[in-house]
């Protein structure tokens, strides 16, 4: 199907319904009661038969927290979140022993189709729809709220060594790589939202590669928040040991609602010699509604350290979603010649606000960033850049380049740029652009001329000032991530 | 926020108390400004703060300037060759026997002591600090089509490390619609010394005002200056920073597009040395359509200096059409100066044109290559480099007296730092 149609038929899809994968799913619920203190925590912890070690981690994370004032440095505006009102504990009641996929709630997965997500071995050997050639086979690890439920394709992985679990079954299978690894990135009293993360996390995803060892497939882990009032905390970690290599992707759709919703997840990711990472993110959470109610808060650190030589550690994030995005995936340029990258798109319209960038710390001599990040704001929406961009002493030869580019649509939102860049070593280069325009007339008149509808002509150019990040995602979650665009987009262009 | 920096305003708020009684002027303004100060000084923590710590104010306890002031006539003679009206200060305060003033200029009218209408203590901690002190300063008032020419405003500081002083001078230029003036200021001094000043500057219609400031405070000196400007429709502001003197300077500008088709240019040039740190931060505010800023800003750092530029562009709904430009480049000399750079895009109008480029480096050694394969000493290939660098920075500034003075004023620094 031509790109165009599709994209009609996807906003005609949405019309009417508004948000696509706005549903909810009835399912029994094991709730903690609302509310934050050590018991809370202790609580988390014996859920889910965690050793003392973890317990005590979790417990030096709140004592932190609690001793800590939520930021407000960044261009954010939203209602005061009451942290006591949360219930931090939400899990699926499933039947002991292990879940096959015949054993899930078909409630669950009735639910996990909707989203199209290609759980079962059919979905996933059938292919996504529209992706053009031979696709790799794909491994998800399905959070639904707050436990994994069904994870696939463990044996292949096993086979190559690979370790790909929720953080919880890590925690008891490979407690000595949790406990060297986990907050080894993102410590525990980090900042406000990682400290509570820490705190309160209840899952996530563990993915160890071992030395030499390319992962086989592609690891993909769709959250999706469901509950009521629960917050979502996931903890994700990532290792790759020297010379391992691993893509993963990370994708998100949520049900509307009315209540804003908490979401603060961490992830860490750790490259030893020569490893590379590629962590990618099309991230669509319910963005609140036209006139600005409800929509996810979504306040995320996400950190890698490029520990090992030759390292490589690349970020690619499509955000179109969330009332509000605190989000800012950084590199830490710890071994020599390690190279970082970010790769961004964050679409906002409506009442949308995003708050995004990257930290890129080069401390390693001969180290290298690129940042490209490109941000379009629609309606009454307020789209900020915000990124930093450090050169240590000990950095020689360092490069970094910045290009960051805002697009405005319509006259009422807002598109700012606040980049750091502080250099303490002469022999660094930093470079950095940023522009801000709004669609030109001319493309627009070029594109109307040859038949394109005002709105086909915007989705367009649109993807078009997107391709440089869009083409650094894997190939299917690419074709989902220009969907997102022009639907996002929709109703916004006039 | 630091003790230090917590206890920082109370000597001054002390001294305030202490001989306040005495100053003249709008008590009202004076004590909203002490109420201001004793929050504290900003710290790292501030936003408007992160780059620049005031704690090296906390060294020394600052007096008022000496009565009796030593003869500035050797600070004097660098501006001998500058033939214009001359508007000196020494350590604050106007000095009749030294000026020659210009036609359009009234005695400073206690200009400190009628609260500006731009500046906002409540804001700025120095205003706040300015504002409590203040009580001279030059007053220049251009009537409507009136082309003042050049004018030449001094401020000469002459301390010594034994009585460090602070002074405050507030100054006020305001040119009627269609007035022409060329500001050619400079601040130098010896010793340890505070100087503060706080600078209103008000155009009408398609007044032009072209101001050059050279900022080469002693070694030991402080230079702490903030500038206020507003534009009315079509009028241009043509702005030059040279900071090559001071231990610890900032210069603040904010300025106002307020009125459709104006111009802002705020260009600057840092050249630091030793343990210098010299902060230049901006915010040009576009409030109408159709105006155009452009700041350029180049760091030449040597030693264990810092540099910062700090440069907000804000662009307002009804500003459509804006063309906003910035600038920063970075060379770095040694391996322990610092330089932090922060360009920032505020915009909440579509019909813009936004930029900002930011390169931070060292000389090109394809460049010293070059040089050196022609015969040239390192070192002297290196200075070439530096000069043609910083020449690119001097070069958008209309040959004349203020051109004169700052290439000038590059050629001493760069003599001062030969061993």
């Amino acid at each position: 199907m031509p790109a165009v149609e599709e994209t009609l038929a996807v906003v005609a899809a949405t019309t009417g319904s508004g948000y696509k994968w706005g549903f909810e799913t009835e399912i029994d619920m094991d709730l903690a009661p609302a509310g934050l203190s050590a018991d809370t925590v202790r609580l988390i912890s014996a859920r889910k038969g965690e050793p003392e070690w973890l317990l005590e981690w979790r417990l030096k994370a709140l004592a932190a927290w609690q001793g800590m004032d939520e930021p407000h440095w960044a261009r954010l505006h939203h209602p005061p979140i009451d942290y006591q009102a949360i219930h931090y504990y939400a899990a699926p009641r499933r039947k002991p022993g292990p879940a096959s996929l015949a054993e899930v709630d078909p409630a669950l997965l009735r639910t996990y189709e909707k989203l199209g997500i290609p759980l079962s071995e059919r979905a996933i050997l059938a292919g996504v729809e529209a992706s053009g050639g031979e696709r790799a086979p794909m491994a998800v690890d399905a959070v639904f709220d707050s436990v994994s439920v069904a994870t696939t394709f463990r044996e292949t992985l096993a086979r190559a060594g690979v370790i790909f679990c929720p953080i919880s079954e890590a925690v008891r299978e490979h407690p000595e790589l949790v406990r060297r690894y986990l907050g080894s990135v993102v410590p525990a009293g980090d900042n406000y939202f990682a400290a509570l993360n820490s705190a309160v996390f209840t899952d996530g995803s563990f993915v160890f590669i071992p030395r030499g060892v390319r992962c086989p497939m592609e690891l993909s882990t769709y959250f999706r928040i469901n509950a009521r009032n629960t917050g979502q905390f996931e903890r994700t970690l990532i290792i790759a040991e020297a010379g391992a290599e691993v893509s993963y992707l990370e994708g998100c759709t949520a049900p509307m609602r009315d209540e804003n919703q908490l979401h603060a997840a961490v992830v860490e990711l750790v490259a030893l010699d020569e490893a590379r990472i590629r962590y990618s993110t099309v991230q669509n959470w319910y963005p609140g509604d036209a006139e600005g109610r409800g929509g996810i808060y979504n306040f995320v650190t996400k950190r890698g350290a490029c520990r090992g030589a030759r390292s490589r550690i690349s970020w690619t994030q499509v955000e179109t979603g969330s009332a509000i995005t605190w989000k800012y995936p950084s590199c830490i340029l710890q071994g020599e010649e390690s190279v970082g990258a970010f790769y961004s798109v964050a679409l906002t319209s409506n009442f949308q606000q995003a708050d995004t960038g990257t930290k890129m710390i080069h401390i390693g001599p001969r180290t290298r960033s690129t940042i490209v990040s490109k941000g379009i704001s629609a309606g009454q929406s307020n789209n900020t850049y915000r990124g930093l961009v450090k050169i240590l002493p000990r950095a020689a030869g360092a490069r970094n380049h910045t290009q960051c580019d805002s697009l405005l649509i319509g006259d009422r939102c807002g598109a700012h740029t606040v980049p750091y860049i502080e250099s303490r070593n002469p022999s660094a280069r930093v470079e950095h652009e940023a522009t801000t325009s709004k669609i030109a007339e001319d493309q627009l008149f070029y594109c109307r001329s040859r038949g394109l509808s005002q709105e086909d002509a915007v989705s367009l150019i649109v993807n078009g000032f997107c391709k440089e990040v869009l083409k650094e995602l894997p190939m299917e979650f690419a074709v989902e991530a220009q969907k997102l665009l022009s639907v996002s987009l929709e109703g916004s262009v006039g | 926020m630091s003790a230090a920096l917590a206890a920082l305003p109370r000597g001054f708020l002390a001294r305030y108390e202490a001989g306040g009684g005495r100053l003249s002027g709008d008590r009202a303004a004076r004590a909203a400004a002490a109420r201001a100060l004793a929050a504290g000084f900003p710290g790292p923590h501030d936003e408007a703060w992160r780059y620049t710590s005031l704690r090296p104010l906390a060294e020394h306890a600052w007096a008022e300037p000496p009565v009796a002031t030593p003869d500035p006539a050797a600070l004097l003679a660098r501006f001998d060759a500058i033939d214009a009206p001359r508007i000196v200060f020494v350590n604050g305060g106007w000095r009749e026997d030294l000026s020659r003033p210009p036609a359009h200029w009234r005695r400073p009218d206690r200009a400190g002591a009628r609260p500006g209408t731009l500046a906002r203590p409540e804001r700025e901690p120095m205003v706040a600090l300015n504002t409590l002190f203040a009580e001279d300063g030059a007053l220049i008032e251009l009537p409507a089509g009136v082309d003042g020419g050049t004018v030449l405003l001094l401020h000469l500081a002459l301390g010594t490390a034994e009585a460090p002083f602070a002074c405050h001078p507030r100054h006020r230029i305001r040119l009627g619609a269609g007035a022409r003036l060329a500001l050619v200021e400079a601040s130098v001094g010896e010793g340890v010394y505070l100087h503060n000043p706080v600078t209103e500057i008000l155009l009408g219609e398609h007044a032009v005002l072209s101001h050059a400031r050279l900022q080469d405070e002693a070694a030991g000196g402080f230079h702490l200056a903030t500038l206020y400007g507003t534009l009315a429709r079509g009028a241009h502001y043509d702005g030059f920073l040279l900071a090559l003197g001071a231990r610890l300077s900032r210069a603040e500008a904010h300025v106002t597009l307020e009125g459709e088709g104006g111009r802002v240019h705020l260009n600057g040039g840092q050249l630091l040395a030793g343990t210098q740190h010299a902060d230049f931060t901006s915010v040009v505010r576009h409030a109408a359509p159709a105006c155009a800023s452009r700041q350029t800003v180049k760091s030449v750092l040597g030693g264990m200096a810092r540099g910062v530029f700090q440069g907000r562009i804000e662009v307002a709904r009804e500003a459509q059409k804006t063309d906003g430009y910035q600038r920063a480049q970075a060379l770095l000399l040694s391996p322990d100066a610092e330089v932090d750079i922060k360009p920032e895009l505020e915009i909440f109008a579509d019909d813009v044109k936004c930029s900002h480029g930011a390169t931070v480096g060292a000389l090109d050694a394809e460049q010293i290559f070059y040089l050196r394969s022609r015969g040239i000493p390192a070192a002297e290939a290196r200075a070439m480099l530096v000069r043609g660098f910083l020449a690119e920075a001097l070069a958008d500034i209309a040959a004349g007296p203020a051109r004169t003075m700052l290439e000038q004023a590059v050629e001493l620094w760069w003599r001062r730092q030969q061993p």
